[in-house]
Parts: C-alpha cells; sequence; structure tokens
C-alpha cells in the first residue's frame, strides 16, 4: 500500500507483459473490485424507479461499446445502430415468442444473427469510407426497418411483438432488480471482452485499419477480412444489447428503432470518447439520463413557465443537439478525456504540472 | 401508357425539387469536403418564415421571398461561424456529428417556435391543373420546375464564369493551393454555406407551395441524400440529373409497386438504388474519382 501523503511520481514498467496487464498494481484493483461491488449494490438503496434507469443505461453501454468497436476502434462510421438494435430485438421476440425456446438460447442467438445482418451490411465498407460508408449504413438502416415493418406474418408488422421477460428455471427475472442483475453481468462480461480485444492481435489490427488503412493492408492485414469482422463483431454487441432492450420493454415495434436511436448511439460514443470503453459508458449514461434530467429541470422551472411541459419533447432534441455541438467544438475526446484529466489533476496534485 | 407518362412528369417535377435540395448538398460538400445533415431543417425553416411573413404578416408573396433568402443567407453565415469553422479540422465523424446535432438543434427550436400542425401556404399559383392531352400537371409544379431549370442553369454558369465561383471550384479543389494565390478560404466557406441556406429554402418555399407545411417535411434531407452519391457528392451537374433519376423511379414505384405490396416503398426505393450504386460505382456518376496515397 502505498503512502496516501506522498506524491505518485510516476508508473515505472519493465517489461512488455507487464505494460499490458489488465490489472496493473493493487491498488487497480482494489479499485475495480469496489466500483464493482457499488454498481452491484445499488439496488438496495435506490427505487425501483431508478433500478430501471440504470438498467437501461446498462443495456445503452452494451450497445455503446458495441459501436465503439466499430467507429471508436476500427474507424468505420456506422448511422444503422438503430436498425441492428431491431435485428437483435426481433430476433430474440420471434425465438422466444413465437418458436418457445429459451432466452438463454435466444439472447447468444441475437447477437449472432445481427452480427451476419451486420457483416453483410459491412461488406461495402472495402470500397467506401467516411462519408460514403456513412450513407450506405444510413442505407442499411432504411431497408432493415422495411423490411421489419413490411413482413407481417413474421414480425407483426407495424403492430410489433410481445414479449416476457427470461427466468432462470423456477426464478423469474420478472422485477426490475433481478433484470438490472442480468444487464449489469453482461457488461461486466463486454467491457471484459472488449478490453481483452485490444491487447490481442485481431484488436491491433483494427486499430491498424483505422490509423491508416492502406497503410496497414501493406504491412499484411486483410482489410476485408478486419472491416467485415469489425462489423460483425460490433454488430453483435449491438444485437445483444437490442435483445436485452426488447424483453426489458417487453415489446418490440418498428418505430423503437428509428434513425434517431442511431443517432443517439452516435452521440453517446462522441460525447463518452472515441475509442474509449469507459467512455462509452459514460457516454451512454449521459445520453439515457438526459431527458430524465431534462424533465426534473422542467419541472422545476415549470412554476415559472407553465407552456414548458407542452414544449418538453422539443426542448429535448434542441438539449440534444446543443450539448452534441458543444462537445464537438470544445471537448472532442468527451467525457472520457475529462475524466482523465480529472484523475491527471489529483495525481499531480499539488504541482499542476 | 397516359398513367405511365403522368408518372414520368410527376418524378421529373419532384426530382427537379431533389435536384435543388441536393445542390445545398454538392456546394457544402464541394466547398468543405462536409455532408450537411442539417439541410433538410434550413428548407423547412426557409418555408416556415415564408409563410408567416405572407400569414400573419400580410406580406406579398415576392417580397416574403426575398426576405425569406435574406434571413436564409444570415442564417447559413452563422452556423458557418459557430459550428462549422470550429471544426475545420476535424475528423469527417464530428463534421457528420456536428451537422446532425444542429438538425436536432434546429428541428427542435422549429417545433417550439411554430408547432407540429401541418399548415398550407396561401394560394400563390393558380389552382387550376392544365391539361395536355391526358396529362395533368397543377401550375405549382409547373413553376418549380421552370424556377429549378433557372437556378440550376444560373449556378452552372456562376460556377463556370464568376470569380467567387472560380475561387469556390479552386477551394474545392486544393485548399492550400487556393489559399497560396491569394483566394480568402474562410470568406469562400460563409458565402457557400450562405449560397447552400439560400438554396434550401428556394426548395423550401417550393415544397411548401405544393405539399403545405409541416415540421416532418425536414426529412427531406434524408431522402435527398441517395440523389447527392447517384450523381455524385462533388457534381452540380449530377444533382440535378440524380434528382431526375431518383424522381422518376420513385414515382414510377409508388405508382407501379406499391400497389403490390401494400404502400411505403416510396420511401425506401432511393437507398436501395444508393446501395447498388455504392457497390458498383461508390463515385456516383459524375463524381470525381478519389485516389489515395499512403
Amino acid at each position: 500500500m502505498r503512502n496516501p501523503f506522498a506524491m505518485n511520481s510516476g508508473k515505472y514498467k519493465t517489461s512488455y507483459k507487464e505494460d499490458m496487464k489488465m490489472f496493473g498494481t493493487t491498488s487497480v484493483k482494489i479499485k475495480w473490485a469496489v466500483i464493482v461491488l457499488l454498481v452491484l449494490a445499488v439496488p438496495l438503496f435506490t427505487s425501483s424507479y431508478w433500478v430501471g434507469l440504470l438498467t437501461l443505461c446498462a443495456i445503452a453501454s452494451v450497445g455503446a461499446i458495441g459501436l465503439n468497436l466499430l467507429t471508436g476502434y476500427t474507424g468505420q462510421i456506422s448511422i444503422g445502430v438503430g436498425a441492428f438494435l431491431g435485428v437483435g430485438g426481433y430476433t430474440s421476440a420471434i425465438l422466444t415468442s413465437t418458436l418457445g425456446l429459451s432466452f438463454w438460447i435466444a439472447l447468444p442467438l441475437a447477437g449472432i444473427v445481427t452480427a451476419v445482418v451486420g457483416g453483410l451490411f459491412g461488406i461495402p465498407s472495402l470500397r467506401l469510407k467516411g462519408l460514403y460508408l456513412a450513407i450506405a449504413t444510413l442505407a442499411a438502416q432504411v431497408i432493415i426497418l422495411f423490411v421489419i415493418s413490411r413482413w407481417d406474418s413474421l414480425t407483426g408488422g407495424t403492430a410489433g411483438l410481445v414479449l416476457s421477460r427470461p427466468s432462470i428455471g423456477e426464478f423469474s427475472l420478472s422485477s426490475n432488480t433481478a433484470y438490472y442483475y442480468l444487464c449489469v453481468v453482461i457488461l461486466l462480461l463486454t467491457v471484459l471482452y472488449a478490453t481483452n480485444l485490444f491487447r490481442s492481435r485481431t484488436g491491433r489490427a483494427f486499430l491498424a485499419v483505422h490509423e491508416r488503412d492502406i497503410a496497414a493492408q501493406i504491412m499484411g492485414i486483410n482489410l476485408f477480412k478486419y472491416k467485415v469482422m469489425a462489423f460483425a463483431i460490433s454488430s453483435f454487441f449491438v444485437g445483444i444489447a437490442g435483445a436485452l432492450l426488447a424483453h426489458y420493454t417487453m415489446i418490440v415495434s418498428p418505430e423503437l428503432y428509428s434513425f434517431h436511436v442511431s443517432i443517439e448511439y452516435l452521440a453517446m460514443i462522441l460525447i463518452g470518447g472515441l475509442g474509449s470503453i469507459i467512455g462509452s459508458i459514460f457516454g451512454a449514461v449521459f445520453i439515457t439520463l438526459l431527458p430524465v434530467l431534462l424533465s426534473l429541470l422542467v419541472d422545476v422551472l415549470a412554476g415559472i413557465m407553465p407552456d414548458l411541459y407542452q414544449l418538453f419533447s422539443s426542448l429535448k432534441e434542441f438539449v440534444f443537439g446543443a450539448v452534441i455541438i458543444l462537445f464537438l467544438i470544445f471537448e472532442p475526446g468527451g467525457l472520457a478525456h475529462i475524466w482523465l484529466n480529472i484523475k491527471k489533476y489529483f495525481r499531480l496534485w499539488p504541482f499542476s504540472y | 401508357m397516359t398513367f405511365f407518362i403522368q408518372m414520368l412528369v410527376t418524378g421529373i417535377v419532384v426530382g427537379s425539387i431533389y435536384g435543388l435540395v441536393a445542390l445545398g448538398f454538392v456546394l457544402i460538400y464541394r466547398a468543405s469536403d462536409a455532408l450537411n445533415l442539417a439541410n433538410g431543417e434550413f428548407v423547412i425553416i426557409g418555408s416556415y418564415i415564408c409563410l408567416i411573413l405572407m400569414t400573419a404578416y400580410k406580406v406579398p408573396f415576392i417580397i416574403a421571398v426575398a426576405i425569406t433568402l435574406v434571413f436564409s443567407a444570415l442564417l447559413g453565415l452563422v452556423v458557418e461561424r459557430l459550428v462549422v469553422r470550429p471544426l475545420m479540422n476535424a475528423p469527417v465523424i464530428s463534421v457528420i456529428m456536428a451537422t446532425i446535432g444542429l438538425s436536432s438543434l434546429l428541428g427542435g427550436a422549429v417545433h417550439m417556435i411554430w408547432g407540429h400542425q401541418t399548415r398550407t401556404f396561401p394560394q400563390v399559383f393558380p389552382p387550376t391543373p392544365l391539361k395536355f392531352g391526358g396529362i395533368i400537371i397543377t401550375p405549382v409544379y409547373l413553376w418549380s420546375f421552370i424556377v429549378v431549370i433557372v437556378l440550376l442553369t444560373i449556378f452552372s454558369l456562376f460556377f463556370k464564369f464568376s470569380k467567387m465561383g472560380i475561387a469556390m471550384r479552386a477551394v474545392a479543389d486544393d485548399q492550400q493551393a487556393a489559399m497560396s494565390m491569394g483566394i480568402s478560404v474562410k470568406y469562400v466557406y460563409a458565402t457557400t454555406w450562405a449560397i447552400a441556406a439560400v438554396v434550401a429554402a428556394v426548395g423550401g418555399i417550393l415544397l411548401g407551395n405544393i405539399n403545405g407545411l409541416s415540421p416532418t417535411m425536414a426529412s427531406i434531407g434524408l431522402t435527398v441524400l441517395p440523389v447527392v452519391i447517384l450523381g455524385g457528392l462533388d457534381s452540380v451537374l449530377g444533382a440535378i440529373v440524380g434528382g431526375f433519376i431518383i424522381g422518376v423511379l420513385q414515382s414510377l414505384a409508388g405508382g407501379y409497386l406499391d400497389p403490390l405490396i401494400g404502400g411505403g416503398l416510396k420511401e425506401v426505393v432511393p437507398f436501395i438504388i444508393v446501395l447498388l450504386i455504392l457497390m458498383i460505382k461508390p463515385y456516383g456518376l459524375f463524381g470525381r474519382r478519389g485516389i489515395e496515397r499512403v
């Protein structure tokens, strides 16, 4: 244990293995254990409403990490997340409700189906970059949603499908708290997987593709393979998030997966920090809670301006746009960068440099 | 046969407006390598201002249009100064996201100010349809078509011969070279955004006269994206041709296929076309092929 009154003069690592360790020092291990325990203990202190909100945050975090693997780390812009969430949600809905499969089989299958669809729409990425790829994924969004809302016999059309919460044996996860634990555990697994991915060969290839794909190809990285793989892996997590969300809200219908949802997810990773796993979580929590905080604010201000309630949906849209623009201009590194700066400040205190 | 020609004519007229809105995208892409996803909001803001001037303040149509265009130009300038310029050297995704954020912000503002209900323009164009053989054209369609053709001609000439147009092309081609030849890139950027906003507003006024006006009309910004891709992101001619192609195909799909599958195909057809085009000819019909070096 380090003397808490002594200054931290830096970390010294003498081998590559040490540098790549996930949990470097005892204090880091303790820190993560405390964080995980706190996250698990949340339902003990809060109301069911807040547990529900945090569940939504956890689900959004899984999706945001998925998107960040693709957009933040590999540099392939995707505006089609909304539709991929839909693919995950619908797959799980069809498998559990129509075919009567167990949730525990449907969940991974939802991820796999979404991964296949995502990989398919990722094929154009070999020829397309930046704006063009963004528009191709937008086309994917529109086409997938069209198929979902038209394929009545399978998807129930615009009416959608009804789902139920999963259960383990006799024990049903129907309460918010039980479902919260499920989502948090899946989030933890996602974080572990994503962190490990970037310590592996595949993850490094993704980063190389992001930096400069042609150079990466010259270095012997199979661009086609890794670009499609990035789409598939990313879509897998988005599909899982979609399935979790579907079983949480207990309904799937086309309007839940609109273009706006894609934008929200993009906003999560941008505001959280591109290419940062902790940032994806920050961003997901921020964007999920933004409307809630806004409505609290409106409740307070309603005494002065009673019209505010009618304007709420427009106000939400306005603030959402403003937040995106402000972050892009003033903190392009996102919340993850702010977090890093705060940590740095305390590490260096009382000397600022 | 009459049905086919009717669909064709409708497609061409709608396509000409697509072309006009697409022109806004092309202008901005040419000058600043960015796609303005808030273009749809520029369209409806122009439309609303013209409408409000005419209904609430009883301004004659022509003067209302003039005021709208001036206001739109100012809006373009403000947006360029506040949102686009700080992100001049930012990566593509930041610029895309900034214009998406802008679209959300402007959309929210429009809802707050003017509400959600659909409004109709006061009668500007005579309502009696003109008949050519069996084909019916309402005057507003005809006028829109004429306005669009005139505007597109002016823009082609502007790019070819005027000093500003040449400066814009130079900036689009190579920013640094343009700068070293004494062109103010900042000035060109600002002008481009002003012009793009004005073009969008013209599109908005025409569309409003055709269909009436509601905040959902902003989705034209997304509908037009396939047009831009089809024609080529950096080609004025491409915007026009792409507009006609998509307009006609959409109209034909709406006329012939929608009854078969129960509607909705109209909105999807452009995106199916765009996926195909991106696979076969990623830079569109008239776009310049990018060459990449490591």
